[in-house]
């Protein structure tokens, strides 16, 4: 039985771009989420200091977490595909 | 606690299940090839293939498990929902295009794509088989935990329900309809989630939740040797004690009727708390606050004992924005309930004492996992350990990797991962909201943590709650659908075709398949009824360490070392997937909640298993591949 791809598609010029974006974005979030942690290790009092609108540190921290994916999703696609734009003429 | 089935309810259900049934009907139409059975065609849109991640991930045990888990231990149940959004970030940024450029209908194609190596194709299948399984069981244990409120029907009869339903959503259609089922649940339980929360908000909260809010009694006491003597309220008679170190409780009699009480000193003075209990009696009775279960004296809890606005103490607070319901929470003291075994003579008795609890301390972690009051090195290693596989077992689940290879192009699997992360975070955040909505309205049943979230909108009124109800059993349809294509196409496409061998046209490969759907949906009903009461998250946990430890190694290095080996690959899978589940079934949780015995016995004091099992396999892969090169390199020439 064949193992190849679902769907073929034309080589994709852009791909080494997209990794090399990729792995970057991945190492910064990966830092802020390692912050997280260990503020939750080393000092966890201070997740209960009133930081924004008299929510603590905590909730603003993990709101900061998933909103952060999310912008991050967007601009990498915004970039993902300018470049496959600009080289897969 | 008794629910009683509601005909509306049923309604619902009724209407939601037959809408599902035909939308398979109308799909197995169309249904006749492999790349339809397994894929979907690849022809999804990127946008209704993002909405059916989130349908596929957002499972029983995120709707129902993390808003019960934060309805109960506070912000601890919120770590959940970080972890497991982040892990997608891991999915998104290093896994979604690689995956799909290299793989057809499962991730053992991608794992193999440069080595065709039959050593990959058994271990990824098994891995595949035993993280469905892990995963399948909560599933379908939720499946029956739900029927029996919604439709008055008993666990087991929920389990089959699912089970057949299920089977047949697959073995029609295939993906196709598993995509469109969890595109059109997905959708529903991110607008029904707004909704609540609004609801939540718009509410505010109230030292009094409802009217016909159970009033707990405090009694005054008299200790002579340290134990109860005599209680003010004349009409009470003492009949029993318990007392250890950290516990002392008084059962009182009063028309016949024997009741648990919490003694507690408060300024000063002893006092007797009432506490809600169940008895499970030597003649194999239940009593609920020392009568039948039909008396309704199971009290529905959760309360906010202290409320501060503006610096004064008040009783409501009318409605408020999301950040001032936060900020409201934080100051205020919330009562708590903490569960205490005992044994009273022959009779097994389970207690929930009250437990005031400071807002600050119910807003950050620690009430579950111990990283402050009363840490030690291991529950920190443990804290750590489980956001390790939360973050790294997303990119790994065999049911959301197959998501892939439904979209026409990678740029289309990149896209849809970021409508995934979009809809998952915005379900995430609002999880907080209703986990600690339910916390303060009075709804939580005691026996069961993953009925807060339809509790919570029953007290919205029936229609909400007969539709989260339904939605929530859409959920867990969704989710086993997905997880029994994964599952079937482990066994027909990886194990039969690829590692066996055996030749079949592209219409057998689908009767493969449907025939190891129906397997698969069987195996799971079985498990669902012989696990009834076993507890969710820990089965969730499992599979999320297990996916992490044996998948996650073997893919990143595929793609980001070029002296990854076929070997190094099964090898890694195999060490992956022996130390995670070996961790567990010796975890300190596992001695409690499985095998009923003291967790001190438990031979390694560590409950999350990925801060080992995972590094072990990303070891084991570099060890032995390194070990390899020349055999396969010489091979290959």
């Amino acid at each position: 039985m064949s193992h190849g791809p679902s769907t073929q598609w034309e080589e994709d010029k852009a791909s080494d771009y997209k990794s090399k974006l990729g792995m970057k974005m991945f190492i910064f979030y990966v830092l802020v989420y390692a912050g997280f942690i260990i503020i939750n290790l080393v000092n966890p009092k201070a997740m209960g200091l009133i930081v924004f609108a008299g929510v603590n540190l905590a909730c603003v921290y993990g709101f900061g977490l998933i909103i952060l994916a999310i912008i991050m999703g967007l601009v990498y696609n915004y970039k993902c595909t300018r470049k496959e734009n600009e080289l897969n003429k | 606690m008794i629910y009683t089935a509601s005909p509306f309810a049923i309604g619902i259900f009724v209407a939601f299940v037959l809408a599902v049934l035909v939308l398979s009907s109308y799909f197995a139409k169309k249904t006749q090839s492999s790349k339809g059975y397994y894929a979907a065609g690849g022809t999804i849109h990127w946008a209704v293939n993002g909405i059916a991640f989130a349908g596929d991930y957002l499972s029983a045990a995120s709707f129902l498990g993390i808003c019960g888990m934060i309805a109960f231990d506070g912000y601890d149940g919120f770590l959940y929902s970080i972890g497991y959004l982040a892990g997608w970030v891991v999915a998104l940024f290093v896994v979604a295009e690689p995956l799909k450029r290299f793989g057809k209908y499962t991730f053992t194609d991608a794992l193999n794509y440069k080595f065709n190596s039959k050593g990959i194709m058994l271990t990824a299948a098994i891995s595949t088989l035993v993280v469905s399984v892990c995963y399948l069981i909560p599933q379908m244990v939720g499946a029956g935990d739900l029927v029996t409120p919604l439709l008055g029907l008993p666990h087991y009869m929920g389990v089959v329900l699912v089970g057949v339903i299920v089977i047949f959503i697959v073995a029609t259609a295939g993906m196709t309809s598993t995509t469109y089922v969890q595109f059109i649940k997905g959708g529903l339980l991110i607008v029904l989630s707004t909704v609540l929360t609004i609801g939540i908000l718009n509410k505010g909260i109230s030292t009094q939740p409802y009217e016909g809010y159970h009033q707990f009694k405090s009694i005054a006491t008299t200790l002579t040797n340290e134990e109860v003597s005599a209680v003010s309220d004349s009409s009470y008679t003492i009949a029993g004690a318990f007392k250890d170190k950290s516990n002392h409780f008084v059962k009182l009699q009063k028309d016949g009727v024997a009741t648990w009480w919490q003694v507690a000193t408060t300024d000063g003075n002893t006092v007797l708390k009432e506490a809600l209990s169940m008895t499970k009696t030597a003649d194999g009775k239940t009593l609920y606050n020392g009568e039948p279960k039909e008396a309704k004296k199971f009290f529905q809890v959760g309360h906010v004992s202290k409320l501060i606005v503006d610096g004064k103490e008040v009783d409501e607070t009318g409605a408020m924005g999301p950040f001032e319901f936060l900020a409201t929470v934080d100051k205020a003291e919330i009562v708590r309930f903490a569960k205490v075994a005992i044994k009273d003579g022959h009779d097994k008795v389970t207690i929930w004492k009250q437990n005031p609890t400071s807002g600050k301390d119910i807003m950050r972690p620690g009430l579950k996992f111990k990283v402050d009051k009363g840490a030690t090195f291991m529950s920190r290693l443990n804290f750590l350990s489980l956001m390790l596989a939360l973050f790294l077992g997303t990119a790994a689940l065999p049911h959301i990797l197959i998501r892939y290879y439904t979209v026409p192009s990678p740029k289309d699997a990149r896209k849809s991962t970021i409508v995934a992360i979009g809809s998952i975070g915005f379900f995430y955040i609002l999880t907080l909201f209703m986990g600690l909505g339910a916390m303060t309205t009075g709804v939580l049943d005691m026996e069961s943590t993953n009925m807060s979230a339809p509790l919570l909108a029953k007290y919205f009124g029936v229609t909400l709650f007969s539709c989260i109800c339904a939605l929530a059993f859409a959920t867990v349809l969704g989710t086993v659908s997905g997880l029994i294509v994964a599952a079937s196409g482990a066994v027909a496409h990886d194990l039969m075709s690829g590692f066996l061998g055996i030749e079949m046209t592209d219409k057998g490969q689908v009767k493969a398949g449907k025939i190891a759907a129906v397997v698969v949906g069987c195996i799971a009903i079985i498990l669902g009824i012989l696990c009834k009461g076993m507890n969710v998250s820990f089965l969730v946990g499992l599979a999320f360490a297990v996916a992490a430890s044996a998948n996650l190694p073997a893919i990143t290095m595929l793609l980001f070392w070029k002296k990854t080996t076929s070997k190094g690959i099964a090898a890694s899978i195999v060490v992956g997937i022996i130390t995670s589940l070996g961790i567990i079934l010796l975890s300190p949780s596992t001695y409690a909640d499985v095998y009923k015995l003291p967790s001190t016995q438990a031979p390694i004091p560590l409950d999350n298993p990925g801060i080992i099992s995972i590094p072990l396999g990303y070891l084991t892969l570099i060890v032995v591949s390194l070990l390899t090169q020349k055999k396969e390199k010489g091979a290959a020439a």
